[in-house]
């Protein structure tokens, strides 16, 4: 009998985690329905346009100068044990557009925008002002969900293509004023290299994590528990949640566009 | 008229409540008291669909409210909660006007900042307020807002939720008295769920106690203290002795 209570505790939490992943598959799926559906609030959507967009671009922006650079030089040192130094824009460049401009922007979304779309919601669960929206006929899913989630499928795009530019910058100015690359021809060679799949698929990328950074703060919010430690455990759930979410459909969009 | 039938509420192997009988007629006052924890906000939370019940009926005017229209019946209702509740991101008139700005009540902006403000000056509070957040508001100030907001769209039915909860005597008296001016003002049906005594004798029209799930007594507020209930005069005194049970 004792040999069976790991394989009972696992199957366990194997159905527990199933559940919840259905769960949010159901919330992501009526946060999506509620976009097409009338009442809108158009006022709700560009708060957090703004807050999504805009209020992230300092991190956004920080984030790929510095990761563009590290990873210029990099490349550089690793290139020169094998003599391939000079590719550094190349791979600067499809380094950033199809993998670390997503992810990187995925995760500070995450970090920014997840948390405090949870903390915000589930602080309004706790203090009655969702149960308030419902006596004021204004279903909470319209309201606050619909309008995040539209929001950070618009605008997260966008933020990666801009972190992709700025990421490049950074590569470039490393490239030219430490490692003696010519600044015409490293933007030649990042422009020619790049194609047009490696921006749509960074474009992709962005509105998939932002769908998943919206639904998973929204979904924790809507589903926390009570008082402060409810809230504090919400946020910090929908953090990880929606990072390791963002993760893994990272190597699934990559697996669909580049595998073959 | 609102009609409670045999209303049962669990939560897990807890059971909230256990059989709730009770009608409250149209433009009645009723006000239902009990112990912290027997389910007088599950109670009104049922009523208003923000929970389901699992077993019983809630009726409104015959109409059992779990196959009426939501949006019509919501647009019937008016609510204060305990906290206040009001919208943290919005200025006070917008919390006030939240019904009159979307949705079917919905009217011009500028007509609704001025009924929003009329029903500021109703529950005492000055224009100036109308453009604050609620987070520079105090507690008492936050209630009166709430009690603005619950009667913006002067609904039939009003919902108190504890009005006086973490006020001082005297802001608590003055919401006690607000609460009647304006349900009297408005013929509304009021329901108000409390343990303050105070606030019972001020606010209602009927009584009803609930204890254990159930509805222990109920009868017209002036009956009240002689009800030879023995859980009514053990709660009305709040003496330690008696049939309901307190740990100390």
């Amino acid at each position: 009998m004792m040999l069976t209570y790991p394989l009972a505790a696992l199957g366990r939490t194997m159905l527990g985690f199933l559940a919840v992943l259905g769960r949010i598959a159901i919330f992501g799926g009526q946060s999506l329905s509620h976009i097409v559906r009338p009442p809108f609030y158009p006022r709700e959507f560009l708060s957090a346009l703004i807050n999504i967009g805009y209020f992230s671009l300092p991190v956004v922006g920080l984030t790929a100068i510095f990761t563009g650079g590290a990873l210029a030089l990099q490349i550089y040192s690793g290139g020169q044990r094998f003599s391939a130094e000079a590719v550094v824009p190349q791979i600067v460049a499809i380094g950033m557009v199809r993998e670390l401009g997503p992810v990187l922007v995925g995760l500070m979304i995450a970090a920014r925008v997840t948390s405090s779309i949870a903390a915000e919601i589930a602080t309004m669960k706790v203090t009655e002002q969702i149960d308030a929206l419902v006596t004021l006929s204004t279903h909470p899913m319209k309201y606050l969900t619909a309008p995040r989630v539209l929001a950070a499928i618009l605008v997260v795009p966008a933020l990666v293509g801009l972190g992709d530019i700025i990421g490049i910058m950074g590569g470039y100015i490393v490239g030219t004023k430490q490692l003696g690359f010519a600044p015409g021809a490293y933007i030649s060679n990042t422009w020619n290299f790049l194609e047009t799949a490696d921006i749509i698929s960074s474009l992709v990328k962005g509105a998939v994590f932002g769908l998943i950074a919206a639904v998973m703060g929204c979904y924790h919010g809507m589903h926390s528990g009570r008082g402060a430690q409810g809230v504090g455990r919400a946020t910090k759930t929908s953090v990880e949640a929606a990072a390791i979410m963002i993760l893994a459909a990272n190597f699934l969009l990559t697996s669909l566009f580049f595998a073959s | 008229m609102i009609q409670l039938s045999n209303l049962h509420k669990g939560f897990g192997p807890k059971k909230v409540l256990d059989g709730v009988n009770l009608t409250i007629g149209r433009g009645e006052s009723m006000v239902i008291i009990g112990g912290s924890g027997t389910g007088k906000s599950v109670l009104l939370k049922c009523v208003l669909g923000l929970m389901i019940q699992d077993s019983g009926i809630i009726t409104l005017d015959g109409q059992d409210t779990s196959t009426v229209e939501r949006d019509a019946f919501l647009a019937r209702f008016g609510m204060l909660f305990q906290g206040g509740a009001l919208f943290d991101s919005l200025p006070v008139w917008q919390n006030v006007a939240f019904r009159l700005l979307r949705g079917s009540l919905a009217r011009p902006k500028r007509e609704a900042r001025e009924i929003a403000i009329e029903k500021l000056r109703r529950v005492g509070l000055k224009p100036d307020v109308a453009d604050l957040f609620p987070s520079e508001l105090s507690g008492g100030m936050q209630k009166r807002v709430g009690l603005a907001r619950a009667t913006a769209a002067e609904p039939e039915i009003i919902f108190f939720d504890e009005p006086t909860t973490g006020l001082d005597p005297i802001m608590s008296g003055v919401i006690n008295d607000l609460i009647r001016e304006i349900v009297e003002e408005m013929g509304a049906t009021a329901m108000t769920i409390t343990h303050d005594m105070s606030s019972v004798r001020v606010i209602a029209d009927k009584v009803a106690m609930l204890h254990a799930g159930r509805i222990q007594w109920t009868g017209p507020v002036e009956n009240m203290d002689n009800s030879g209930d023995p859980y009514v005069s053990q709660f009305i005194s709040g003496s330690a002795d008696g049939p309901i049970e307190s740990v100390r």
